[in-house]
């Protein structure tokens, strides 16, 4: 599309003027002289517009990435300094208790919230494609828990209707449920954090929801005529359609879950009370970081943390692959 | 009425056979259901700063008995002698810089990634959609000690700056997928009428951008108003403190005794949030379903 009108205007000042002809003042002559100047221009106003981005990347991103790449290899303090130490940062983490079960309670979330967030999302925007009247109130009232979600004020809301004797505790004791509230049970208070990523389905429902306005119907109506059940349907036409819509929201989610901080902070504190059943990896990095001082160590934990979530949106694209069905590619 | 046809996607039959009817009360029925769940926590919690009781916390109704306006009024007391507004106002002038910020830095920068041809435009993008996944707590401590070294820790700067220098990756790519949807060859047009870079991006480009304006600056005010890891690392002064670290302080001193108030308080917080979606919502989700930026 591109290229259509810049090889339109190619031939014109190709029969302009041949090559070291004397430089003419009208206005053809600009335009065959334009052709080069733009490009030098282009690529000036190129870099000049990168200019913020350019030093906000070398100063606060690549610059920083390596630096802490560096500090993972010392015994760095905020108050003492720290030593060039090898790998014994990243040895030390497996006699860490605290860093198995920051290790546990995030793949326990990452594992539980995700699936339940999608299927949850997805099933919801599956109903919400019908097009019945008032679809667009469900669909923007279903989204707007997942803009305060992640919120203080939120995590300080779930901690009051998960405390013993709260809303909670009080339905589930009805049913003859004895654990009390979720805060204060280490074997079950995961289930605040999950339950509040499940509450903000609605981001990844509006990415379904606009991925299935795109599924042509025809597909439907032609299976219809085969005689396609509902289930053969899901299964044969809107996965399929869907793939690289759930591809997107699988690896988003995943790496968000990964990186939680807020509400497990508010919730569990920097212990992840009760019993570490909360303390999230991103936690435990602040804490070592920016509680204890020990700032090599916490280099090491961050940079373990992108090491696992690349490796984990390398198994994606991997599986994507396989797995994602991409229509336009096809034409 | 005129929202819905506005949103232009309802099919409307009239001449609905009965068991259609049946089906859409059962949609609508699951639909409320769905909806009642969403939105208990917030009436609940609308209901609990009203309530007169002290058993707030243990009461689940959502009908306050005795209704009192005590809950805010010591909500608005604020904290430490210090008021409710300040901390408002503190909350507001971060997300406002915020605001300018992204808008100034990423329109900037998603133009030349996506219209302008210069040597290394490919390995920047790559950067950019490369940091959409990186976990940002690994440049953390060297971003820490950075702004702790130029003496900028306990100021808003390092809770600013990263927006300015188009570091949120997920705008500059909301704009580049925007300017996708504009026709180039207007830029070209401009052009070859004299006009340079600066002012194709500036007259032409900007302000057909205005949708992708309106979505990343409601975006980036709320997600700015509900931070609570940078404040939190970065703001020792409760004078300078905004939202977030008031309530986290908040709940480890007066909470703990004032669950009404701490409430009244919470839910204060959330009205800019839940006003900026009610008047927004259309660019925010159009925003998301366009571009697959979250919420």
């Amino acid at each position: 599309m591109s290229a259509s009108p810049s090889t339109a205007a190619e031939p014109e000042s190709g029969t302009a003027g041949e090559p070291g002809a004397p430089p003419d003042r009208g206005a053809r002559g600009a335009a065959k002289r334009r052709s080069p100047g733009i490009r030098g221009g282009e690529r000036l106003a190129g870099y000049t517009f990168m200019i913020p981005w350019l030093i906000g990347t070398a100063v606060l991103t690549v610059g920083p990435m390596a630096w802490s790449l560096y500090l993972s290899f010392t015994d760095y303090h905020l108050i003492r300094g720290g030593d060039w130490i090898g790998f014994a940062n990243y040895t030390a983490m497996f006699d860490d208790p605290m860093f198995a079960r920051a290790v546990r309670v995030t793949i326990i979330y990452v594992v539980l919230a995700v699936p339940v967030k999608l299927v949850a999302s997805l099933a919801v925007a599956m109903l919400l494609s019908q097009k019945r009247r008032g679809m667009g109130f469900y669909r923007a009232a279903f989204y707007m828990p997942s803009l305060i979600a992640m919120s203080v004020g939120i995590a300080l809301i779930w901690k009051a209707l998960f405390s013993n004797d709260g809303v909670q505790d009080s339905i589930m004791s009805s049913f003859g449920w004895d654990g009390g509230g979720f805060l204060g049970n280490p074997s079950v208070s995961i289930l605040m954090l999950v339950i509040l990523a499940v509450w903000s389905f609605g981001a990844p429902m509006v990415i379904f929801l606009a991925g299935l306005m795109q599924v042509p119907q025809e597909l439907y109506e032609a299976a219809d005529v085969d005689g396609a059940g509902k289930w053969k349907k899901f299964v044969h036409i809107t996965l399929p359609m869907l793939s690289p819509v759930i591809f997107f929201n699988v690896l988003m989610e995943t790496v968000g879950a990964f990186q939680v901080f807020g509400p497990a902070y508010i919730i569990g504190g920097e212990a992840g009370s009760p019993a570490w059943s909360t303390l999230f990896y991103t936690v435990r990095i602040y804490t070592l970081a920016f509680t204890d001082f020990r700032m090599g160590y916490a280099s090491a934990y961050a940079w373990l943390l992108v090491v696992a979530v690349g490796i984990v949106t390398l198994i994606m694209f991997r599986a994507a692959k396989q797995l994602v069905f991409y229509a336009a590619e096809d034409k | 009425m005129t929202a819905k046809t506005a949103s232009g996607r309802e099919i409307v039959r009239n001449t609905e056979p009965a068991s259609e009817r049946a089906k859409s009360w059962a949609w609508h029925l699951i639909m409320i259901a769905v909806l009642a769940i969403v939105l208990y926590p917030l009436v609940w919690v609308i209901a609990a700063s009203l309530k007169g009781n002290t058993d707030i916390i243990t009461d689940t109704g959502l009908w306050p008995e005795t209704v009192t306006w005590e809950h805010f009024a010591s909500a608005f007391d604020g904290l430490a002698g210090i008021p409710l507004w300040k901390f408002f106002w503190n909350s507001f002038v971060i997300a406002g810089l915020s605001v300018i910020g992204v808008v100034a830095s990423c329109a900037m920068t998603a133009y030349a990634l996506g219209r302008l041809r210069f040597p290394g435009r490919t390995l920047m993008l790559g950067i950019v959609i490369a940091t959409l996944l990186l976990p940002g707590q690994v440049m953390l401590i060297p971003q820490y000690l950075i702004f702790s070294e130029l003496q900028l820790t306990n100021s808003y700067v390092p809770l600013v700056i990263g927006k300015f220098l188009a570091l949120d990756a997920f705008f500059v790519f909301l704009y580049i997928q925007f300017m996708r949807g504009i026709p180039r060859e207007l830029d070209q047009a401009a052009t070859i009428d004299g006009a340079g870079h600066f002012r194709v991006f500036f007259s032409i480009l900007l302000p057909l951008l205005r949708p992708a304006v309106i979505t990343s600056s409601i975006f980036t005010f709320i997600w700015s108003w509900n931070d609570f890891l940078g404040p939190l690392i970065y703001l020792y002064d409760m004078e300078k403190f905004p939202l977030p670290r008031l309530l986290q302080s908040y709940s480890n001193s007066e909470g703990v005794t004032n669950w009404g108030g701490m409430m009244a308080m919470t839910l204060l917080s959330l009205i800019p949030v839940v006003l900026f979606f009610l008047v927004f919502q259309r660019f925010l989700i159009r925003g998301i379903a366009t571009s697959g930026v979250k919420g």
